[in-house]
């Protein structure tokens, strides 16, 4: 490992700096490359040139004109859950990083239960959005906060039930070990593809995309957001530092959904053992530690790229017709993927 | 509950007929079903029909129209002021007296008061319309509404209160269309004069302010010295 | 892309339940319902129209359109202008499609005249007109993806209305605001390649068309938002005066450049009159992409056809209008719209009665919203497609 030996309180600065990385580093990309660059080359059109070559400022000088913003509260809010509801939304999009493995020991935590953690804490945005609504003291807020509560339970389901899938095949929840298991196996007899999930639980991959396009409100399950009809929905209050903390939780939680679904379905930090003739976690060598994140990020924007691209594609869905989605197709498919998939683990 | 697709066949024996002989069919239909209560009619050949009523058949006119002559497509209603604009067209100075007519003279099939209400149908079969005229007596500007007959005049018939002051009785929901509520006057009749014209008459009284080279301002017809204006290069008359 | 109604029974349940909205009492729950007011200042709404909706949940239970926050008074307006002044004002009603606003005006005031223009000045009216209904019948497409949802569609529209805005300009003068009809004819003959051009544009607008029909009415997403939603019977919808695309796709053959006589070029052109037997959203907008296409080829046969010779006829040089009344309408991109002209002999109107397309078509807003969701509110606003300048006058 390394050759000095770092005290408690060192460890614990790295990995918070480590976090905040993690958090901001794929927002910003994500933002500045699909939202600002693709969405603009998608729609005939060349998006921010100014600032910076090509535009890459763009995005220091939205914080900038973000951050400047009078901070607006309205008088009839609910002012404590008022300010409050953007943090609570950013705080499980830090919670959720923490599971992420980027390397054989690049990791923040080693939870057995992983993917449990995972899927609580992804709900308690859940709750940000919804009280955000409520108490912005505005009917179109309310109308959007009540949309997404409605919206995001009913796909928390299809999404833990997709990924119960991977943990049935995998054996584990621990998200070190689902990753060391794709890279380590086999399929088909063919070792030097490894054995990513996604071409076994293909049906599952698809239901987790779905459910976390749906999770992120964006389109075509972008309701509660609906920008034609509500204006910003839950968000239309906001404005300055709180609005710049939605925004920024929005894309972070899309970057740290797409590294948990490349964790889980696409082989995560590794390739395939079999290319450096590596049997297990000890064998690996340490400049994986560094070129693990750098593939890790790169299947993250690779997914990313696939949600971001559906967004700008699509129309979006009615609430009714939304739910119907949800409750009628995607958790249907989800529990017959689970039966099969333990079938086939029983019989093989 | 109206279902979703209707059938509509008229196999009316008018629809054989061209241009003026179903006009003047239509006219004949109307004073059969209205006796007295046709006044006038005008036929333009080869162009269009009017026809006037009396206010007591407004209505049934109306429902005559929608049934048996087959006019299922309302277009309009409004109404006419026939007074002449006691300030011409807002291009006098302020200070100056014109002595202008005030003679009432109305238009096509006459009339005898200020106030006319008019409508336009037509017939999506036929490919022909009417325009119907009304007097409003000038004490009592009351007019029966069209809503029983065609549901597009609610909002017609709004305009039409707020902007000439005449009611429609038996209308739900008699309130301003376009001025806010509680406004003052009824814009439309030619005695509310328009505020822009009399807070600056325009063109030629006021002061024009010289190009930068000119060496004065012209308050003439600019465009009648202009050799260039297409007016002026097609030739006199 | 099919003709025949896909209204299955469910949706025909549906559209009874929406009709049996009023009389629904909820015995257990008696909530008190909410009053949304969507807009004045909405991205949804095509300017300043305030609908305050009465919901009970998320259905719709009452609602009413509040116009008038646009209204300019160009009825008063026209009584204080000489008649060719009145084609700038009129140019405003609809503005994105303007040229289309002057033509019916000009033809009225050329009725009483008893002058008709020269047949190269109707080949080029009928032309822009056409091109103008193209223009705002584009822009149209892609707002629709807007109010769904989809970003994409309306950079593409913007885009593709740009080579008409660019055509118009150079044979008038106005991207937006042309002004260049005059009684007796126009104001100057076509630049020289624009024909060319024109076809040229025309060509990449078909392609437009066929890009709109995949990317946005394809999209399954698209169709189940709007079919079966918004539904508006054939009776309802001429007796609230429904014109144009929405008249049309409740089923009613009506279209007034087949329908009638006019010194106009259309009665040398052959073109399809498109219907569509539901009444829904779909309908509606779908009937608006084959018109579109259907203009596109219209404007070809004119370019093809078109006559030599003056552009205006003889008309004296101060325009004095006998005494008489004349009404006009035409078939404008946005519905029927007409001038009643009423003249007393003078160098101005005595009173111009404008009648307008998007007043009587949103006149059915309080008779369609009843019973419908939130989300379909700004569905079938988007689908009946209003100008404000068209309502508001």
């Amino acid at each position: 490992m390394l050759a000095v030996t770092i005290p408690y309180w060192g460890q614990t600065l790295l990995r918070v700096l480590g976090g905040i990385v993690a958090v901001l580093l794929p927002a910003g990309t994500i933002v500045y490359l699909f939202l600002f660059k693709m969405m603009s080359f998608m729609q005939s059109r060349l998006g921010p040139m100014e600032a910076g070559p090509y535009g890459s400022m763009q995005l220091f000088a939205e914080v900038g004109k973000w951050l400047q913003k009078e901070d607006i509260v309205p008088g009839r809010a609910d002012k404590y859950i008022f300010r409050a509801a953007p943090l609570i939304v950013l705080v499980s999009t830090f919670l959720l990083v923490v599971v992420v493995p980027f390397g054989p020991d690049a990791y923040f935590t080693n939870f057995e239960i992983g993917v449990f953690y995972m899927l609580a804490v992804s709900s308690i945005s859940t709750l940000g959005i919804l009280i955000a609504g409520w108490s912005s003291a505005n009917k179109y807020s309310l109308l959007g906060g009540l949309r997404a509560a409605g919206q995001l339970i009913a796909y928390e389901l299809p999404m833990v039930l997709a990924v119960v899938g991977v943990v049935i095949q995998a054996g584990t929840m621990n998200l070190q070990d689902i990753v060391l298991k794709q890279n380590g196996g086999e399929i088909f007899g063919l070792d030097w593809i490894g054995n990513p999930y996604i071409l076994t639980q293909f049906i599952g991959f698809a239901v987790f995309m779905i459910a976390v396009q749906a999770e992120l409100t964006q389109v075509p399950f972008d309701m509660p957001i609906a920008e034609s009809e509500l204006v910003s929905g839950y968000m239309t209050e906001y404005s300055g530092f709180r609005f710049l903390i939605f925004f920024i939780a929005e894309f972070a939680t899309a970057g740290i959904f797409s590294l948990i679904a490349s964790a889980l379905f696409l082989g995560g930090w590794g390739v395939p053992f079999a290319w450096f003739g590596w049997d297990n976690v000890g064998d690996i060598s340490n400049w994986m530690n560094i070129v693990g994140p750098l593939i890790m990020f790169s299947k993250m924007m690779l997914l990313s790229f696939v949600i971001m691209w559906v967004r700008f594609t699509y129309p979006r869905f009615r609430e009714d017709q939304l739910q119907r989605f949800a409750w009628k197709v995607l958790i249907p498919v989800s529990l017959v993927n689970i039966m099969v998939t333990a079938i086939l683990k029983v019989a093989f | 509950m109206s279902p979703l697709s209707s059938d509509t066949t008229t196999d009316s024996p008018i629809a054989e007929l061209p241009g003026d002989a179903l006009r003047q069919r239509a006219v004949d239909e109307l004073r059969s079903a209205l006796g007295d209560g046709l006044i006038d009619s005008l036929i333009k050949p080869g162009d269009d029909v009017w026809v006037r009523v009396a206010l007591t058949s407004w209505r049934e006119a109306g429902a005559v129209l929608r049934d048996k002559l087959g006019m299922d497509y309302f277009c309009f209603l409004s109404a006419i002021d026939w007074m002449p604009s006691p300030y011409g067209r807002g291009e006098d100075a302020p200070d100056v007296v014109i002595e202008r007519s005030t003679e009432i003279k109305q238009g096509y099939t006459g009339g005898e008061t200020r106030f006319q209400v008019f409508a336009r149908v037509a017939s999506t079969h036929l490919h022909y319309g009417i325009t119907i005229k009304a007097d409003v007596p000038d004490d009592d500007l009351v007019v029966p509404s069209w809503i029983p007959n065609y549901a597009g005049a609610n909002w017609h018939e709004r305009e039409c209160h707020e902007m000439f002051g005449i009611g429609f009785g038996g209308h739900p929901n008699l309130i301003n269309m376009y001025l806010p509520t509680g406004f003052e006057g009824h814009p439309m009749r030619k005695d509310f004069p328009l505020l822009a014209r009399m807070v600056k008459p325009w063109p030629g009284i006021v002061d024009v302010e010289p190009l930068p080279g000119d060496d004065g301002p012209s308050s003439e017809n600019l465009e009648a010295d202009n050799p260039d204006s297409i007016n002026n290069a097609a030739g006199e008359s | 892309m099919s003709l025949d109604t896909m209204l299955g029974d469910r949706q025909k349940l549906a559209y009874i339940a929406s009709q049996a909205a009023d009389a629904r009492l909820n015995v257990e729950l008696e909530t008190e319902g909410m009053t949304l007011n969507i807009g004045p200042q909405h991205p949804a709404t095509h300017g300043t129209l305030r609908i305050i909706c009465r919901l009970d949940g998320e259905q719709v239970v009452w609602a009413e359109p509040s116009a008038g926050y646009m209204h300019r008074g160009y009825e008063k307006l026209t009584e204080v202008r000489t008649f060719p002044q009145v084609t700038t004002l009129v140019n405003r009603i609809d503005w994105l499609g303007s040229f289309a606003n002057e033509v019916p005006f000009i033809l009225a005031s050329e009725k009483l005249m008893q002058v008709e223009a020269p047949p190269r000045a109707q080949h080029i009216r009928t032309i822009l007109f056409e091109l103008s209904r193209i223009a705002n019948v584009g822009l149209f497409l892609g707002d629709l993806g807007v109010q769904m949802g989809a970003v994409t569609p309306v950079f593409m529209a913007f885009r593709d209305r740009e080579y008409v805005l660019n055509l118009i300009e150079s044979a008038t003068g106005g991207r937006f605001h042309p002004n260049f009809d005059r009684i007796g004819g126009l104001l100057n003959d076509l630049p020289k390649g624009w024909i060319e051009e024109t076809r040229g544009v025309m060509r990449k607008l078909r392609n437009f068309c066929t890009e709109m029909e995949d990317l946005l009415f394809g999209n399954e997403i698209f169709q189940t938002r709007t079919r079966g939603v918004g539904i508006i019977p054939k009776d309802v919808a001429l007796s609230h005066g429904l014109s144009g695309a929405n008249l049309r796709a409740s089923g009613v053959d009506y279209d007034l450049r087949r329908d009638q006589v006019l010194p106009m070029a259309w009665d040398k052109t052959e073109f399809t009159v498109w219907t569509h037997p539901d009444g829904d959203s779909f309908a509606r907008c779908w009937v608006r992409l084959m018109e579109t296409r259907e203009s596109t080829l219209i404007v070809d046969q004119l370019l093809d056809t078109m006559p030599a010779g003056p552009v205006m006829a003889k008309v004296p040089r101060i325009i004095k209008v006998p005494e008489g009344e004349a009404w006009v309408s035409t078939e404008n991109p946005l519905g029927e719209m007409g001038y009643y002209v009423v003249s007393k002999g003078d160098l101005g109107p005595f009173r111009v009665k404008i009648r307008s397309a998007s007043f009587n078509n949103i006149s059915i807003v309080p008779w369609v919203l009843r019973g419908v969701y939130v989300p379909d509110i700004i569905t079938i606003l988007a689908s009946l497609y209003f100008i404000l300048g068209d309502i508001d006058r």
